[in-house]
């Protein structure tokens, strides 16, 4: 039961940073902040813009794998993974 | 040969691929039909959900829509991929644990209650015709544009081909036609993408082509864009019209809504485990990001082709505008759908292509000699029209038609396939007569399926906007009903029926009664839409498209309370809970 509700608590907090990650590149850089980062320009594209467009979307990607990765780690450490 | 035959020949060969894909692989039994057996592979049911997902209005539409929205159409970019990242981190995993074959199903358990479950039948079905409102719409346009028939003919041979392989195939035939439907579409999306983006920029990627310059021109293309489109009183393109609360919104109603839509989640119910189901969504997405990651690329390019084709010339001087008896060949194909509208307001024989509705571009349009805009072009055209835009030869062309009519036939099939499961599998097997042989079960989730195909065809010939609208509703729908359901089930553990059912009715009233006020859905002919669709009207400024937040926030809350003042769900529940929890028990 400990190890149960520890296995639940791990994955909590690995679900809140991945959710962390989520909403700063999407809402944070690509809507709320993008007037300020449309000042920055990387290459062609105004930061925000890019961010709203491009970035966010790149990092979603990434982010999944990663949670799957880890989540898949976090089953083996607690042996409730599926052989 | 000539483009109709290539078309023909394209498309027909496709069909064939198709049907033979379901033949192959029918359905033998009510797990393959509902499920496909348990035993797809993670990359190959990515695949599958990609194709399952990218919809006729993320092939079609999307790229028009950010052409023309610049900035603002960026609540699709996002609000589309974002919403497998709530799906991996959510749902997926742990409804594949429970195991079972549909949503309402799970709903059912967890709720321990046959009411709870005919609530989420009704939101399912809500939510899926809708959506496949949009993908009927999205093949009559196809169809009409490049097999040169009737749009009521082309909805027919649609309805005709998911037929064949929904009714035939289940499940099972419907996620192997997917990943061939998958493979075409990306094909025919990236193919004339890369042509386009060599011409304007040199630069063959058009994720990069997107921030390069202009070939001979040293200025980079977004820039260029922000430059012409403000020149003749557009918004410039890489900002936006809409206020921040209605962007934010939508955004997280798409989002929210993506991972509450019962023909996406039940993809994850066909992979053999929970591990399988998160990498799933991780290769889910990545097939997704290739064409997402293009669109906005393909519609920055085809509002700079379009601006060039019309604005030929400086802004303002007299021959700067396109001749309209010289226009390109492909202006007037799609005159002849009526897509392309030319009207000379001010009789000088040229196109003036501006935006008249903005009150400070006014004075200077009329010191210019003109008198409104003459050129209106359907959003749901671009895609389809970027190939002739470009002069790309007619293979890629016909290539585009199949690959549009993929993206709405998948989309399409997988939605009826929830459909009918919800049907046979909730109504008929799990309330209606719980005897019912498997036989006997499969016959009515065929029967279904024929049914629902012939009522989207139907809603097909009216929807009431352009694709990528009419599906956004859909997800303002999912995101306000069975998204928090769901999650509150899994996260939840107090969270008993009465709460679960209140939340669900209040959500999906709430959200679809805004969106009948302002837009009209299903009750046209009664009247609807009954409020004028303008900011000014709207709660807190979010517009129907993002109400779904709202509605999302309604459930919850409603939710939280009523269950707080009833009895908590028995013990074998709370257990059920904690087993879905753990990929093995411990």
């Amino acid at each position: 039961m400990e190890n149960r509700k520890a296995y639940w608590r791990a994955n909590l907090r690995l679900v809140f940073a991945c959710l962390l990650v989520w909403f700063t590149c999407s809402y944070g850089f690509g809507i709320l902040l993008v007037d300020q980062l449309n000042s920055i320009r990387m290459g062609g594209f105004k930061l925000g813009f890019w961010f709203a467009q491009q970035g966010s979307i790149y990092i979603f990607v990434a982010l999944i794998f990663f949670y799957a990765w880890r989540m898949n780690k976090i089953d083996r450490q607690f042996d409730v993974d599926e052989g | 040969m000539d483009l109709k035959t290539l078309t023909y020949l394209v498309v027909g060969a496709s069909f064939v691929l198709y049907i033979g894909i379901a033949i192959w692989s029918r359905a033998k039994s009510t797990g393959d039909f509902y499920v496909a057996g348990k035993g797809v592979s993670p990359l190959a049911n990515g695949m599958a959900t990609a194709a399952d997902w990218m919809s006729a209005a993320s092939f079609i539409s999307m790229a028009g829509l950010i052409a023309f929205l610049g900035y603002d159409g960026s609540v699709y970019l996002m609000g589309w991929t974002g919403g497998y990242v709530l799906l991996a981190l959510f749902l997926a995993p742990y409804l594949r644990k429970f195991g079972k074959f549909t949503v309402p199903e799970f709903i059912a358990e967890r709720y321990y209650s046959k009411t709870a479950r005919v609530v989420a039948v009704i939101c399912l079905i809500f939510v899926s015709f809708t959506y496949v409102a949009g993908q009927m719409r999205g093949v009559g346009i196809v169809f009409s544009r490049f097999l040169e028939v009737e749009v009521t003919v082309g909805l027919m041979i649609g309805m005709g081909i998911v037929f064949i392989y929904a009714v035939l195939g289940g499940m099972k035939g419907i996620t192997y036609t997917q990943v061939a439907q998958y493979c075409v579409l990306i094909f025919a999306y990236t193919v004339p993408a890369i042509f386009i983006a060599i011409q304007i920029t040199g630069n063959a990627i058009p994720q990069l082509a997107f921030g390069s310059e202009i070939t001979n021109e040293g200025v980079g293309l977004l820039d260029k864009l922000d430059d012409i489109v403000t020149s003749l009183g557009f918004t410039q393109f890489t900002s936006g019209d809409k206020s921040k609360i209605d962007v934010f919104c939508i955004t997280l109603a798409l989002m929210v809504g993506t991972a509450g839509l019962p023909h996406v989640i039940v993809r994850f119910f066909t992979v053999p485990k929970v591990r399988d189901a998160r990498m799933s969504a991780g290769y889910a997405l990545l097939f997704i990001a290739l064409l997402y990651t293009t669109a906005p690329a393909v519609g920055a390019m085809a509002r700079y082709n379009l601006m060039n084709t019309i604005q030929s010339g400086e802004v303002g001087t007299t021959d700067g505008n396109l001749v309209y008896e010289e226009r390109p060949e492909w202006m007037k194909t799609w005159e002849n759908t009526g897509l392309v509208v030319f009207d000379d307001k001010n009789g000088d024989g040229r196109v003036q292509y501006y935006n008249d509705a903005n009150p400070d571009f006014q004075a200077t349009a009329n010191s210019y000699g003109w008198e409104g805009n003459e050129l209106s072009v359907d959003r749901d055209i671009m895609v389809l029209a970027n190939p002739e835009i470009a002069s790309l030869p007619n293979w890629v062309i016909a290539l585009v038609a199949a690959g549009g009519i993929a993206a709405a036939l998948s989309t399409a099939a997988g939605l009826l396939l929830v459909i009918s499961a919800a049907i046979s599998h909730d109504i008929i097997k799990g309330i209606l007569a719980p005897a019912i042989s498997e036989k006997n079960e499969l016959r009515a989730g065929r029967i279904a399926a024929a049914v629902a195909i012939l009522i989207a065809g139907y809603l097909g010939f009216d929807p009431p906007g352009w694709v990528a609208q009419v599906v956004a509703f859909a997800f303002g729908l999912a995101a306000a009903s069975l998204f928090p359901v769901i999650l509150m089930g899994i996260f939840y553990k107090r969270m008993n029926k009465e709460g679960a059912i209140a939340g669900m009715v209040t959500g999906l009233l709430f959200t679809y009664g805004y969106i009948e006020f302002f837009k009209g859905l299903f009750l046209k002919w009664a009247g609807a839409p009954w409020g004028e669709n303008v900011a000014e009207n709207w709660l807190f400024g979010i517009s129907p498209e993002g109400i779904g937040v709202i509605g999302m926030l309604l459930n919850f809350a409603v939710a939280l309370a009523v269950s707080r003042v009833t009895a908590p769900p028995p013990e074998h529940v709370q257990q059920l809970v904690e087993d879905i929890r753990v990929p093995r028990a411990m």
